[in-house]
């Protein structure tokens, strides 16, 4: 029964977001505040049924409900409690309905904290929210129900594929969904503003945090994703550029350039038409990333063959979002105005720069992502495009886009001249090259990618650090009070732009001096890496709730020290008879040392990977602070003015706020 | 001596075409060059594959042909599409999910005696799960030899 209701549930859903999605968009054409004024109620209730539904599907997940056929492929009652309810995002449908679960959330938080936002703007904005839904709904309810039965029902489940079965299964998709459907925010403010014709100053101020705060969880679901594959693939990577991991990276990378875009225009009235544009490629993206990695499509482009509706329905759903919001865009683009006049050399076309080279490294992305599934679908042929391509790519697109961010915030808004700057930055300059020298000659390792790299790092190390000095050491007030006087989004900015530097520091320094072997040990054998002598102290048998594990130790020891235990394991799980490495790591600030389990060899042997990891977990350190410093701009003062005010005043106050805020 | 501000305008517009045009420039060649073609074993027997430049191939690890060195790691196996086979020498860790019998693909390069030299054993994700160039070239095996076998019925 409980299914049929969640069933049910999505119905009505369907009917509310159908109502969302267009009374209120054609109230706000017509200036008709009652239809308009329906949107807050019915995003609310949108909200609930969605959850409703989604709590039916935990529901039939916990107790085991074997004759719903989503459950039963994805489940087994066998697997603990934790991961038969991450089980739920486990597969197609369920994902699916997590994101339309995410999306209603983010819809009803639009519409609780958007008071300030004129009616219409706001109308506008939940109605195409509506519109998605309304996409998303009728997608699941059509071709792809959580809910359907299995008749008879079956004994047991097939089990959630063992690769899932870990905590990061229950954070890493519900964060990166976040991030993917919190930018249909920033497009929802870019219809709206076309639709509009409306794109100011104080457009740009409401849809920023919301940009910001889908971009912090983007970020931190991503960091999650490859901390994830870090532990658990057992090769030692963090990062395998393949087409899953590609596709949160693309609306990474444009959600990236449109939060800096979104500054411009909030604080310039500039880039107007860039920002909405970069709104809807980075929620495009989003799509297209659901899509490509819950479709199957990259397992095989004929996964379709099997369903073809839903393969229909996924090229219509995109063809109308993106296709239809970008013939808006050219119609309407127009309308939002030009921006402020700025010079070659000043911060607005630094930002414009840096801009261009995210989008153009997401587009990189996108062929090579893209291309190969081309290809293979017309049948002329299978290719692959591995990680040369893109290391080939990535480092001199980023690099430079790297260098500007040093010079941006340090150059003046409109004009700057470039005998300051450089007068400005020559310390920097200076201090960068000479660390990308000297430092890898003392680690005992020079290669111009590790001097560029280290150039890098040090470079956005010492720009920031002067950026701060002269911020902070104009003024005669004590420590605290200069540290307050700046605005929080400032030191959002300055800590984000440090944890850029702290991943290439990280990413630098792995790739550089990273180390591994592969050997065959006998229980008592030693092995030698980076100076460590791990010694194999053999393998027990272990029983898990669902596997069965040899659990292995090896004793990590330096001049006769013990240093550390790791404890790697390869497990079997039982119901699907599939192998699983699980790595033994010892994390640290200055390196990991890391070990897997290859295969039992004869002999009570194994084959055994270690790897020695440099500053490793820098990579993900750099991360978390970009999201810290996403958070602290979202507590700026600016964004919670609370009363509401009439939309002029809020203009002219912006104006004059934003002259006070940042030179 | 300061320039009028349109032509600022140009110049930028300039600047700016001219290092898309680089960064385009520099993409598709990057494209080009680490492009990997793959090879069903089919076409290796047929001696359609590149020389000096690496390639993947595809099929299943035809039952009793992995052996394995002294050290453990050295391992060989014949890779199959039902109808040819490639063998493969590769040093190293196997991962997980392979085994006799099911699908692998390989990628590295093919000697002057017909041996493929693995840098790179790709074999993923779940018991039934075949690779798709695996399971590509086990089809177009087939349908080869259907058509071969049919005008002699």
């Amino acid at each position: 029964m409980i299914p049929e209701i969640g069933h049910f549930s999505l119905i009505l859903a369907l009917l509310v977001s159908l109502v969302l999605g267009s009374f209120p968009i054609i109230g706000a054409a017509r200036g008709n505040t009652v239809w308009m004024g329906l949107a807050k109620p019915l995003a609310g209730v949108q909200f609930v049924l969605i959850a409703f539904a989604f709590l039916c599907l935990v529901y039939a997940f916990a107790f085991m409900d074997y004759s719903v056929l989503y459950v039963a492929n994805n489940s087994n009652s066998k697997l603990p409690l934790q991961f038969r309810i991450a089980a739920v995002w486990g597969g197609h449908e369920g994902s699916l309905l997590l994101w339309a679960l995410i999306l209603s959330i983010w819809t009803v938080a639009v519409s609780l904290f958007s008071k300030r936002i004129p009616d219409d703007m706001r109308a506008r904005i939940l109605g195409v929210m509506g519109l998605i839904s309304v996409g998303f709904l009728l997608f699941m309810l059509m071709v792809s129900n959580p809910f359907e039965r299995l008749i008879p029902a079956a004994l047991d489940g097939r089990d959630l594929n063992p690769l899932l079965q870990d905590p990061g299964m229950i954070f890493h998709p519900p964060m990166l969904y976040m991030g993917y459907v919190g930018f249909s925010v920033a497009f929802a403010f870019s219809i709206a503003a076309l639709l509009g014709g409306q794109l100011d100053a104080a457009w740009a101020r409401w849809s920023r945090p919301w940009t910001i705060l889908a971009w912090i969880f983007l970020t931190v679901g991503i960091m999650a994703g490859s901390n994830w594959a870090y532990y658990e693939l057992g090769w030692g990577g963090w990062w395998f550029w393949d087409a899953v991991e590609n596709a949160s990276f693309m609306p990474w990378l444009v959600g990236t350039a449109l939060i800096h875009s979104l500054a411009v225009t909030e604080k310039r009235g500039s880039f107007k038409a860039w920002t909405v544009l970069l709104a809807i490629c980075a929620f495009s993206l989003s799509l297209l990333g659901t899509f490509l990695v819950r479709s199957g499509v990259l397992t095989s482009v004929h996964a379709f063959a099997t369903d073809p509706r839903r393969g229909i329905f996924i090229l219509a759903f995109l063809v109308v979002v993106i296709g239809g919001s970008l013939l808006l865009f050219a119609w309407r683009a127009s309308t939002v105005g030009r921006g402020g006049k700025f010079d070659v050399v000043s911060r607005e076309s630094f930002l414009l720069a840096n801009n261009v080279l995210l989008a153009v490294a997401a587009l990189s992305v996108l062929l090579g992502t893209l291309y190969p599934l081309f290809l293979d679908a017309l049948n002329l042929g299978k290719i692959s495009v591995g990680p040369p391509y893109f290391d080939a790519v990535f480092a001199p697109l980023m690099a430079p886009a790297i260098f500007l961010m040093g010079v941006g915030p340090i150059a003046r808004w409109k004009e700057a001249a470039l005998p300051e700057l450089a007068k400005r930055l020559r310390w920097a300059f200076g201090i960068s090259i000479a660390t990308a020298v000297i430092l890898p000659l003392m680690l005992g390792n020079f290669t111009p990618m590790i001097g560029l790299g280290l150039f890098l790092a040090f470079w956005v190390f010492a720009t920031t650090a002067e950026l701060v000095y002269q911020r902070l050491g104009k003024s005669d007030l004590p420590l605290m009070g200069r540290i307050k006087a700046n605005s929080r989004s400032w030191w959002g900015m300055v800590i984000a732009h440090l944890g850029i530097a702290v991943f290439v520091l990280g990413v630098t320094i792995v790739k550089g001096f990273e180390s591994e072997i592969a050997v065959k040990m006998l229980p008592g054998d030693v092995a030698h890496l980076a100076g460590y002598d791990f010694t194999f102290d053999g393998v027990v048998d272990r029983k898990g709730p669902n596997y069965e594990a040899s659990h292995g130790q090896i004793h990590v020891t330096k001049n006769g020290v013990l240093r550390t235990i790791l404890e790697p394991e390869k497990r079997l799980y039982t119901v699907t008879n599939m192998p699983m490495t699980e790595a033994g790591i010892s994390p640290h600030l200055i390196h990991d040392l890391y070990a897997s389990l290859g295969e039992p060899l004869d002999g009570g042997a194994w084959s055994v990977r270690i790897y020695h990891k440099p500053m490793v977990e820098w990579v993900w350190f750099g991360c978390l602070m970009m999201a810290f410093g996403g958070f602290l701009a979202l507590a700026d003062k600016r964004y919670r003015l609370k009363k509401r005010a009439p939309s002029k005043e809020i203009t002219s106050k912006a104006v004059k706020s934003s002259k006070k805020a940042k030179a | 001596m300061a320039l009028k501000a349109r032509h600022k305008r140009f110049v930028l517009i300039g600047i700016g075409l001219a290092l898309i045009g680089l960064a385009a420039m520099l993409i598709l060649n990057a494209f080009q060059s680490n492009m990997v073609f793959f090879y069903t074993p089919t076409q290796v027997a047929k001696g359609e594959v590149p020389k000096n430049t690496g390639f993947r191939i595809g099929g299943l690890v035809e039952v009793g042909s992995l052996k394995r060195g002294d050290d453990g790691l050295t391992i060989n196996f014949v890779v199959t599409d039902t109808s040819k086979t490639v063998p493969v020498i590769y040093k190293g860790v196997l991962p997980d999910l392979f085994k006799e019998g099911k699908g692998v693909v390989a990628q590295g390069k093919i000697g002057a005696d017909g041996l493929f030299v693995a840098s790179e054993v790709l074999a993923k994700h779940d018991e039934n799960y075949m690779p798709p160039e695996a399971a590509a070239a086990l089809k177009s095996a087939q349908e080869q030899s259907k058509t071969l076998v049919m005008p002699t019925k």
